[in-house]
């Protein structure tokens, strides 16, 4: 150990480790090939296609399971254990060309017999995957021979190819199903060793990868749970962590950017932060109240406030990631005089009163203070009532629907069709948005989808179901030697395949 | 106890320093909880985000918060807020307590009662009980009241019984019954007005119990709503600043143990000068 110098020792001591103590000289001459990654949350369980939560993609997607189809750090859907596919002309059939000799981590192979069993569970009647509504349009799912895969739409779905690359449409063999919650088996570059509850997800690289054209870099990867953003700062700084992809708290990232250590640089999610109102009840019925809202909140302000000015101002349910955005954020743009006048004009002159469900989350609470304050200078009245989340918010605003105006980030993409559920928590009936955000769907020509969902974003900002503010902004950090992390979040990740230390 | 005793020859009385100090951080608490009524350098609500995180002295005395409040402001309303709970909470505690605790030394049937009644309820973890009622009725004012307020009962209760069981065993008191006095006519007469001192030490320490249960359950979300400020969230929302910005955390976390401190003193000082027990035996 006489080699130790400036650099720190648990560089040198992996090092040592993987050159063995023969010779001690070549500890500089690999790079480490272990990561150590923080994560807020720690998921229920590790199965995506059976459960919600955006951490279990975060952990196993891309890493231990793959998908037909992936979507990339750009947002763009790649092949992946489907090569190649043909759509037919009306749209209704997509036939795809799979990757063959591909294994699961337990042995068992992949073929269209296996892909056939994973998207028939998904559709299942009895199916628990989160994700169930966006694969309906499949009506029938064929595999002619191992190599080919043929699904049968009921009608077309411009989207399917992305819904595809999703963490809950992955592969899963039928042997490993009923455990993938406790111990996923998935076709990925790394395979799960081991989940120690409450603390840490390891997992290590599969020797025997199908895919030879795509190196992956890391050996080991341990995923740590750390709740209080306070530690998990102070374990990056003392080098026990060495990736935190998804800080919680923006106040704290400041000193990362100017530390030459790490590598901090603001990128998108999809979290889309919306302050829902109940469409279908007074006075949110009517549209001018809800315009009037919108124009009482300077966005800006907002989000210097609530998430330390990091984070993207919004206009409609849409993120500047998802292809065919808009923005929209100019057509109520903060204006309190108009918006006073507005209300004056829906019969509110003397000002409103209304209460505010307010999930306990930093980014919820501190909106909510802010909103307050913002109503208050047009003379509405918000009464904060804090509510738990996930179980009470999700009992009280989506289930029963009893609220006046909520907020949350709305974390899956591309999910503008929302406002056409019926029934959903906003409450809002429009048939016009319902008309294109179908035709948006069934669109086989990217040119016409982008289209009409550049006219459900335009419908939704005119008519203002929720209050559209800002994209919760990637606030990731990682060691400055680290490279190939995504920078923005199409889909919820921590894909690792292209993550690799520098020296 | 040296101390004490040089301080008794000057010819201070027992209990006269803690009782010295509690009485002039409570009644400065009780004086800027009640200026806040009617001043405050800035409005407590007031969000002027361009100028968060202000250092003490650089904007405001106390400096502003990450919304841009000002901190001094939202301390003075915040010790309004506590106190106000604090006192309805050991008002309810208090008043039940000790209605629950003479009833008890009077009644013999209604004795095995309500002190099995107190039992249960001392079994019960009082936060955790407070936070399962935050729930239950949902977070607020009223909630907090009651959930403080419910679990003091039994130790007022306790402490009432045993006083009045003392005074019951009194002489008087038997003159009093010869006398036709009956047992509801003596409770108010005789027992009440002589266990009062120990009721009123009682309360002051529970008031300084109370100020710590409703900022643990503000800090959890659980107490006044905003945009009312409250010393436990004030302390919560500073959690992650506190690198950045400690004076957030420090002046509701000094607020709160001065507010305390000074409460126990009080307590301890006026059970010294009033309890005849403790003064019997200095």
């Amino acid at each position: 150990m006489v080699l130790r110098t400036r650099s720190s020792r648990r560089h040198l001591l992996a090092g040592a480790l993987l050159a063995g103590f023969a010779l001690p000289g070549f500890a500089w001459a690999a790079p480490r090939t272990d990561l150590v990654l923080g994560m807020p949350v720690e998921p229920p369980g590790l199965d995506p296609t059976s459960a919600a939560p955006t951490v279990i993609g975060q952990v196993v997607w891309q890493n231990v399971f793959e998908g037909l189809t992936r979507v990339d750090r750009d947002g763009q859907v790649q092949p992946q254990l489907a090569k190649s596919w043909t759509v037919s002309p009306d749209g209704l059939t997509y036939t795809f060309a799979l990757q063959t000799g591909v294994r699961f981590h337990n042995g068992e192979p992949f073929d269209a017999t296996t892909a056939k069993f994973a998207l028939d569970a998904i559709r299942a009647p009895g199916s628990v995957n989160p994700q169930k509504a966006l694969y309906a349009v499949i009506a029938d799912v064929k595999a002619p021979d191992p190599a080919t895969l043929v699904l049968t739409l009921s009608k077309p779905s411009g989207n399917l190819l992305f819904w595809l690359g999703l963490p809950a449409a992955v592969m899963v063999d039928a042997t490993s199903r009923d455990t993938l919650k406790s111990n996923p088996v998935g076709t990925g570059p790394f395979r799960f060793a081991a989940w120690r509850k409450g603390d840490r997800v390891e997992l290590t690289r599969s020797p025997d990868h199908w895919n030879t054209a795509r190196k992956v870099h890391l050996d080991k990867v341990t995923f740590r749970f750390i709740g209080d953003p306070q530690a998990a700062v102070a374990a990056l700084r003392a080098g026990d962590l060495d990736a935190y992809p998804l800080l919680p708290a923006p106040e704290l990232y400041g000193a990362f950017q100017k530390d030459k250590a790490f590598t901090a640089v603001p990128g998108l999610t999809e979290m889309k932060v919306v302050a829902g109102m109940n469409n279908a009840a007074k006075p949110f019925s009517d549209k001018r109240v809800r315009q009037a809202l919108m124009m009482a909140v300077d966005r800006k302000l907002l989000i210097e406030g609530a998430y330390s000015g990091y984070g993207v101002p919004i206009g409609s349910h849409y993120t500047p990631n998802d292809p065919g955005y808009k923005d929209l954020t100019g057509l109520y743009p903060y204006d309190p005089a108009k918006a006073k006048a507005l209300l004056a004009e829906a019969g509110y002159a003397k000002g409103l009163t209304f209460t505010f469900k307010s999930p306990q989350m930093a980014y919820a609470s501190r909106t909510a203070e802010i909103l307050q304050a913002m109503f208050s200078e047009i003379g509405v009245t918000m009464t904060i009532v804090p509510t738990e989340f996930p179980a009470k918010w999700v009992q009280e605003v989506m289930r029963d629907r009893s609220f006046d105006m909520t907020v949350i980030a709305h974390a899956e993409p591309m999910d503008i069709a929302i406002y056409a559920n019926d029934p959903y928590y906003f409450g809002y009936k429009n048939p016009a948005f319902a008309d294109v955000v179908t035709k948006a769907a069934q669109a086989t020509d990217e040119a016409t989808r982008l289209a009409r969902y550049g006219d459900a974003q335009t419908i939704l900002a005119e008519d203002v179901p929720a209050l559209f503010l800002f994209v919760l902004p990637k606030l990731s950090v990682w060691k400055a030697k680290l490279t190939g992390f995504w920078q923005n979040e199409p889909v919820p990740s921590n894909d690792l395949t292209e993550v690799r230390w520098t020296e | 106890m040296t101390a004490r005793a040089v301080k008794l020859r000057r010819g201070w009385r027992p209990g006269s320093v803690p009782l010295l100090v509690g009485g002039i951080l409570t009644a400065l608490l009780v004086g800027i909880a009640l200026t806040s009524l009617v001043w405050t350098p800035a409005d407590p609500a007031r969000m002027r985000i361009l100028q968060k995180l202000k250092a003490p002295l650089v904007s405001g005395l106390l400096g502003t918060d990450q919304l841009g409040r000002d901190v001094a402001s939202m301390l003075m309303r915040g010790a309004f807020n506590s106190l106000t709970t604090a006192f309805a909470a050991v008002g309810l505690g208090a008043v039940l307590g000790t209605l629950a605790g003479v009833a008890a030394a009077a009644n013999h049937t209604l004795d095995a009662v309500l002190m099995r009644i107190c039992d249960a309820l001392f079994a019960l973890p009082p936060i955790l009980s407070a936070i399962m009622l935050g729930a239950l009725l949902g977070p607020g004012a009223l909630t907090a009241i009651v959930a403080i307020g419910v679990f003091m009962i039994p130790v007022f209760a306790r402490v009432s019984r045993g006083a009045a069981m003392q005074i019951w065993a009194r002489d008087y008191i038997m003159a009093a019954r010869m006398a036709g006095k009956g047992t509801a006519r003596i409770t108010l007469e005789h027992v009440l007005p002589n266990i009062s001192a120990q009721v009123i030490v009682q309360v002051t320490i529970q008031l300084a119990m109370a100020i710590l249960t409703e900022a643990g359950l503000s800090f959890l979300g659980l107490g006044l709503p905003p945009p009312a400020p409250t010393w436990g969230r004030m302390l919560a929302e500073a959690q992650t600043y506190l690198l950045q910005a400690p004076h957030l955390a420090l002046a509701p976390g000094l607020a709160i143990a001065a507010a305390v401190l000074g409460l126990n003193l009080l307590g301890d000082g006026l059970a010294a000068r009033l309890d005849p027990r403790r003064r019997q035996a200095t």
